[in-house]
C-alpha cells in the first residue's frame, strides 16, 4: 500500500515539477520504504543476537538461574572466574588449540596451495579432494576418525598385520596424554583443505607478470614463494589468522562429539564449560561471565589482526 | 563463512590465470598426492565399511569390501530413523534458506539501492555482528526461547539460523546489487513499476547468482549445525539427521557397518551438491546478466 502511494506521489511530482515541500515529503516516504525493507532483518537480529548479547553482558554481573529475577552481585563472578580452576583448565586447552591451528593447517594450506598453483594436470581433482573433508558434517568426520584411531579396528590393526605394535594399546581419545591432540588432529583434518582453497584463490589473483619477471631473473621456487606469493596473499593470511584465532577460542563441535570434554577434563574447552554451567548447573549469570571473557579474548585477537591488516594496507 | 563464497565465485577465473608447469613438478605432485590421500583415504574407508557385513568389518576393518552388502543402507535408514531425520533437516534447511533470502535480500536491497538513513552505521554494525561469537548470546537466548515457547521447536531453530546467517548474507548480496546499473530500475520506475515490482521483477532476476551463493552457504550451515541443535532441541523426534546420527553412532557402536552406512547417506547429498554447484557457479557467472 505504501509503495503504491509512493509510486503515485512520484508520478504527481514529476508532473508538477519540484517544489520544496513535495520533495521533502517524497524523501521521507522513500526513506520509510527503505526502512520497511530493513525491518525483517533488524527485528530478527534484535531478537536473537543484539538483545541477548546486551542481556548477557548485564547478566555477567548477576547471580541468575535463567528463570527467576537476576540478583546484582557486582564483580563477584569476575573474581570467581579469575581463580576458577575449571575455567583456567578449559581456557588453557583453547590456547593449545590455538597454537596448533596457527601452525599445522596454516603450513599445510600454504604449501599445498603453492604446489597446486604450480601444476595443471589434475589440479581440479586435487582441489575437490582437499575440500571434501571441510564439506562433511562434523559428527561424521568424528565417526570416521573414531574408527581409524580405534586400537582394535583402526590403523593399529593394520600396523599389527605387519608386525608393528606401537599403537596396540593407545586409546587416542580416552588417554589424558593424547586426547586433546587427537581432537585437534581430527578438527585439523576437517579444516586445512578450506585454508588451502582460500590461499589458492588468493594466489590466482596475483598478477602473472610478477612471476614472469621473477622467472626471467632466474628465481627459484622458494624465492617465488617468499618474495611474490607470500606478500601477494598477505591480506588473505591475516584473514585466515583471524578466523583461526576466533575459531580456536570458541571451538565446540569436535570436543563435544569426540570426548565431551573428558577424560577428566583433559579436552574441556571454554564453550563446553559455558553450556554446562548455563544449562546443567543452571548458573546463567556465571556462564555469561565465562562467555563474555571468551568473547573479549577473541575480540583482542580481532583487533590485533585488523590492526596488522591496516598496517599492511598503508 | 563469507570467504567460502568468494572462493567459489573466483573459481572460473582460474583457467586463464597461471602459465604453470615450470619448476619441480615431481616434488609438487608427490606432496599433492600425499595430501590428497590424507584428505580422501579416511572418506574412502567410511565408504568401504558402509558396504561390508558386520562380520567382515571385524576381520577386515580398513580394506576393500570382499562383496558389496547394499542392505546396510536400508537397515541404517530404518534403524536410525533417518526418514524422520531427513524430514526435520529438510524443514530446517528450506526454512533457513527462504528466511535468509527474505531478510538478507530485502535489507541488502535497501542498503544498495534505496534511500536508507544511517547506511554506514548499519554496515559497521553488520561487520561487528558477524564477528560476534555464539557464546556471547546463547545463554540469554536459551532462556528467552523457553519463555517464548520456541524451545524444542524447529521453527525456533530456524529463526536462530536465519538470524545468524543474515548479517554476512546482507554484505554479500549488497555487492551483487550494487553492481547492477541504476538505469535498469529507473527505466522500470518510469514505466510505472512500484518499489516492490522493481525489486522482484528487475533486480532479483539479475542477482540470482548472489542468492544462489547465499542459499548454498546458509543451507549448508543449517544442514551441519550442531551446537544450537543439541542445545535447543530436546525431543529426539525433532532432531535433524546430523544430530540423530550422533545418537545413533553412540548407541550402536558395535554395528560399525550401519553407522558407516548412515554416515554415507548423510554425506552423499553434500558431495553431490558440491560437485553440481561447482559447475553451476561457473555457468552462472559466464551467462549471468550485466556483470561480465
Amino acid at each position: 500500500m505504501t509503495t503504491l502511494l509512493a509510486a503515485s506521489a512520484g508520478g504527481q511530482a514529476a508532473l508538477d515539477g519540484p517544489s520544496p515541500a513535495r520533495t521533502g515529503r517524497l524523501r521521507r516516504r522513500s526513506r520509510l520504504i527503505a526502512i520497511l525493507f530493513v525491518l525483517p532483518a533488524l527485528v530478527i537480529n534484535l531478537l536473537v543476537i543484539a538483545g541477548p548479547t546486551v542481556v548477557s553482558i548485564g547478566a555477567s554481573f548477576t547471580k541468575w538461574n535463567g528463570i527467576t529475577a537476576p540478583q546484582f552481585i557486582g564483580l563477584d563472578n569476575w573474581v570467581k572466574l579469575a581463580g576458577d580452576p575449571s575455567f583456567l583448565n578449559a581456557i588453557g586447552h583453547n590456547f593449545v588449540y590455538l597454537i596448533i591451528f596457527l601452525t599445522v593447517p596454516m603450513a599445510m594450506g600454504l604449501v599445498g596451495a603453492f604446489m597446486l598453483s604450480r601444476v595443471r594436470r589434475g589440479a581440479a581433482l586435487f582441489r575437490v579432494l582437499y575440500f571434501i573433508p571441510y564439506l562433511l558434517v562434523s559428527v561424521i568426520n568424528a565417526q570416521i576418525w573414531r574408527n581409524l584411531l580405534d586400537p582394535e579396528f583402526g590403523i593399529a590393526s593394520l600396523l599389527r598385520g605387519v608386525g608393528i605394535h606401537w599403537l596396540d594399546d593407545v586409546y587416542f581419545f580416552a588417554d589424558e596424554k593424547f586426547a586433546l591432540y587427537s581432537v585437534a588432529f581430527v578438527d585439523n583434518w576437517h579444516f586445512w583443505g578450506f585454508l588451502l582453497v582460500l590461499f589458492l584463490a588468493a594466489m590466482q589473483g596475483i598478477d602473472p607478470s610478477l612471476y614472469e619477471a621473477a622467472r626471467i631473473d632466474g628465481a627459484s621456487a622458494w624465492h617465488e614463494f617468499r618474495y611474490i606469493v607470500l606478500p601477494g596473499i598477505l591480506p588473505t593470511i591475516t584473514f585466515a589468522l583471524t578466523i583461526i584465532a576466533i575459531g580456536s577460542l570458541l571451538t565446540y563441535d569436535y570436543p563435544f562429539i569426540l570426548t565431551g570434554g573428558g577424560p577428566a577434563g583433559a579436552t574441556d574447552v571454554g564453550s563446553l564449560l559455558v553450556n554446562r554451567t548455563a544449562f546443567i548447573a543452571r548458573q546463567a549469570g556465571y556462564a555469561s561471565t565465562i562467555a563474555l571473557a571468551l568473547s573479549l579474548l577473541s575480540a583482542v585477537f580481532l583487533v590485533l589482526f585488523s590492526f596488522l591488516r591496516r598496517r599492511e594496507e598503508n | 563463512m563469507s570467504s567460502i563464497t568468494s572462493v567459489l565465485r573466483r573459481r572460473p577465473r582460474e583457467a586463464d590465470s597461471r602459465p604453470g608447469g615450470l619448476g619441480p613438478t615431481p616434488v609438487s605432485y608427490t606432496v599433492l598426492i600425499i595430501l590428497g590421500l590424507f584428505a580422501f583415504l579416511p572418506v574412502l574407508v567410511l565408504l568401504f565399511n558402509s558396504l561390508k557385513s558386520s562380520y567382515e568389518i571385524g576381520i577386515n576393518p580398513l580394506g576393500l569390501p570382499s562383496e558389496l552388502d547394499w542392505s546396510n543402507f536400508a537397515d541404517a535408514w530404518r534403524q536410525g530413523n533417518m526418514a524422520r531425520g531427513f524430514v526435520n533437516t529438510t524443514i530446517l534447511v528450506a526454512g533457513t534458506i527462504v528466511g535468509t533470502w527474505i531478510c538478507a535480500g530485502s535489507a541488502a536491497y535497501a542498503l544498495a539501492r534505496l534511500d536508507l538513513p544511517f547506511k554506514r552505521g548499519i554496515e559497521t554494525y553488520l561487520f561487528v555482528v558477524i564477528s560476534l561469537p555464539v557464546q556471547m548470546f546463547i545463554v540469554p537466548l536459551f532462556f528467552l526461547w523457553v519463555q517464548l515457547h520456541l524451545i524444542n521447536t524447529l521453527f525456533g531453530l530456524i529463526i536462530i539460523y536465519v538470524a545468524t546467517s543474515t548479517p554476512f548474507s546482507v554484505l554479500l548480496l549488497r555487492t551483487f546489487l550494487v553492481g547492477i546499473p541504476r538505469e535498469l530500475d529507473e527505466a522500470a520506475r518510469l514505466d510505472g513499476a512500484n518499489e516492490f515490482q522493481v525489486a522482484t521483477r528487475v533486480i532479483l532476476p539479475l542477482s540470482w547468482p548472489g542468492f544462489l551463493t547465499v542459499g548454498l552457504v546458509s543451507g549448508l550451515g543449517a544442514y551441519s549445525e550442531l551446537l544450537f541443535a543439541v542445545t535447543f532441541l530436546i525431543d529426539p523426534t525433532l532432531f535433524p539427521v546430523a544430530t540423530s546420527f550422533l545418537q545413533f553412532s553412540s548407541g550402536f557402536t558395535q554395528l560399525y557397518n550401519l553407522v558407516n552406512a548412515a554416515g554415507v547417506i548423510i554425506v552423499l547429498p553434500l558431495i553431490a551438491l558440491f560437485l553440481v554447484m561447482q559447475r553451476r557457479f561457473i555457468a552462472g557467472l559466464a551467462t549471468g546478466g550485466t556483470k561480465g
